[in-house]
């Protein structure tokens, strides 16, 4: 049986008297991509945040690998094999594009410098596609090609579980072809990738399984298939009406 | 070590070397401003190692500095002389580790003033002990003279330079700078930025602080007003922007042109110093954001960029 990395136990965050997140449970397997998607606000790129570590969870209890993650500080969290990507990118500016992915391998999970953090970093920029651009300065990057730095970035530590925070969004059709084969090559790769998103075609094509949440809590789990063809999940999406 | 890092190796050992003849040339009045120009420099090279790379803008120099001077006021009779620097820059480092760990939190401008709010309060506390015991200042009587001086600051500036190009070179040094760029992206990527920060802070800490004690013979009468004066933390600041955070180099090309301009200012008009500091500061926010260092890259890249 394929073994747990992530376990979700009863996670709630509260910000004052909103619940952003209530009592969500769930697992993500080795090489498993999970999605998780829902309506806008519904908590799911503050659940993404409560795994990496930008906050602390109000209540509950999140694993990596069998340690307790929860509460821990995000640095922490990444040494223990987390890497993730941003809802709206953030590169350094003020370094290159390699020391952008030098940046993820030196610190993290599984520890590079010198000349091995160097070859790794060009490695990964040749893997997402960006050998033409390796040595442009930041700020002349398209918007695919710093989503590609940052995915690399995420990519250098070899992390145990790589978060995507709504990689696609925002791609134009092109350029979202492009994204989901560059993401589905991850997966063959046997990656364990959990994915935040809203593109339905891309949830469909990358994802094993699928949480969906709404207001905060959890109202289905299964294939992509079958939790969208929930009529409780196409209630939340498109209105009563259509159910 | 690539050619070109020993190369710069030797430059900076030369021009070392070449700024310890000084006095055998000169003991008057132009070792006395070198005497000035080595302590800033090494006070504002100190200050870019922390706050170059993070972007912290921190205006505790003072409070080290006065630290230190009084680490020689109370320790010079019954110590020998060359442990006083070092006991300074323990207490300086274990007094930026105390502010650091409480302010690192801060970010912006919150931090500026935390650091300025520092200066103050040790002063107030140091005038507070003084005046319940009954002390005022303190006399340094020493026979150590300005040329002494100016040699351990240049022993001291090798030393700084020699750390800061460690530093520069090492993982912390790379994680100061993504701190710089981005303290989230620097967090999830597996860097403690608390601890990154406080390590910087206590090194450019405990620096000032041994400035502090080495310079105290030179005062000769020291009291908190002027062991703590919140202008030279500005100075500082100023000189070390004027010369660019982004190479070791860059503040001693601040420090150099605005000294001699300062003492040139103070002879013919004294009360206009600070307008000098004013002025400086409009120039550097309006013309040289990056400081001498940028306008040198800038230039670099405008006529040299064919060979990069």
């Amino acid at each position: 049986m394929a073994r747990t990395v992530l376990q979700v136990r009863d996670v709630t965050k509260r910000f004052g008297g909103l619940v952003a997140v209530a009592n969500m449970n769930f697992d993500v397997t080795e090489h498993e991509v999970l999605g998780i998607i829902g309506p806008n606000g519904s908590g799911k790129s503050t659940m993404i945040n409560l795994i990496s570590g930008t906050f602390a969870p109000s209540a509950g209890s999140i694993r990596l690998n069998g340690t307790e993650i929860a509460g821990k500080a995000a640095h922490r969290i990444a040494r223990l094999g987390m890497a993730r990507t941003f809802q709206l990118v953030r590169l350094l500016p003020e370094l290159s594009v390699v020391e952008n992915v030098i940046a993820g391998a030196a610190f993290g999970y599984r520890r590079r410098w010198g000349a091995e953090a160097e070859a790794k970093a060009r490695n990964l920029l040749e893997r997402v596609g960006l050998g033409e651009v390796m040595n442009v300065p930041v700020s002349e990057l398209t918007y695919i090609n710093t989503k590609r730095v940052e995915l690399a970035r995420a990519l250098a530590c070899d992390p145990e579980v790589l978060l995507l925070d709504e990689w696609l969004a925002g791609l134009n059709p092109t350029e979202l072809a492009t994204g989901i084969a560059l993401i589905h090559s991850l997966r063959d790769e046997g990656r364990t990738i959990i994915l935040v998103e809203h593109v339905m075609d891309a949830i469909r094509s990358l994802c094993d399984r699928c949480v969906v949440m709404s207001s905060g809590a959890k109202i289905a789990e299964g294939t992509p298939q079958d939790v969208l063809s929930e009529p409780e999940v196409i209630r939340v999406y498109l209105g009563a009406d259509d159910a | 070590m690539s050619a070109r890092e020993t190369r710069n190796l030797i430059l900076s050992a030369l021009a070392l070397g070449l700024a310890a003849l000084l006095p055998f040339y000169d003991t008057g009045y132009l070792l006395s401003i070198a005497t000035t120009m080595a302590m800033l420099t090494v006070l504002a090279t100190s200050w870019a190692l922390f706050s170059g790379p993070t972007h912290y803008i921190s205006l505790a120099t003072a409070a080290f500095f006065g630290l230190g001077t009084f680490v020689t006021g109370l320790g010079f009779q019954s110590l020998p002389f060359w442990s006083l620097p070092l006991i300074a820059a323990v207490l300086g480092a274990g007094l930026a580790a105390l502010v650091g760990m409480v302010t690192l939190r801060l970010s912006g401008v919150y931090f500026v003033i935390f650091t300025l709010g520092l200066a103050e309060l040790v002063r107030q506390i140091v005038t507070w002990v003084q005046n319940r015991t009954g002390q005022r200042g303190m006399y340094v009587l020493t026979s150590i003279t300005e040329r002494d001086i100016y040699w351990q600051l240049i022993a001291l500036g090798a030393l700084v330079y020699l750390v800061g190009w460690l530093i520069g070179r090492s993982r912390l040094g790379f994680a100061l700078r993504i701190i710089g760029n981005d303290e989230t992206v620097a967090r999830h990527s597996g860097i403690d930025t608390a601890l990154a920060k406080v390590i910087l802070f206590m090194i450019s800490g405990a620096v000032a602080a041994a400035v502090g004690a080495l310079l105290a013979p030179r005062y000769i009468y020291i009291e908190p007003s002027t062991a703590f004066a919140p202008l030279l933390s500005f100075q500082v600041v100023i000189m070390a922007l004027l010369g660019g955070t982004g190479r070791l180099w860059g503040p001693v090309a601040g420090v150099i042109p605005f000294t001699l301009l300062w003492e040139f200012i103070a002879r013919h008009a004294p009360n206009q110093t600070l307008l000098l500091l004013g002025l400086t500061f409009l120039l550097i926010v309006y013309v040289l954001p990056g400081g001498f260092v940028g306008l040198y890259e800038r230039l670099q890249r405008r006529f040299g960029g064919g060979r990069h």
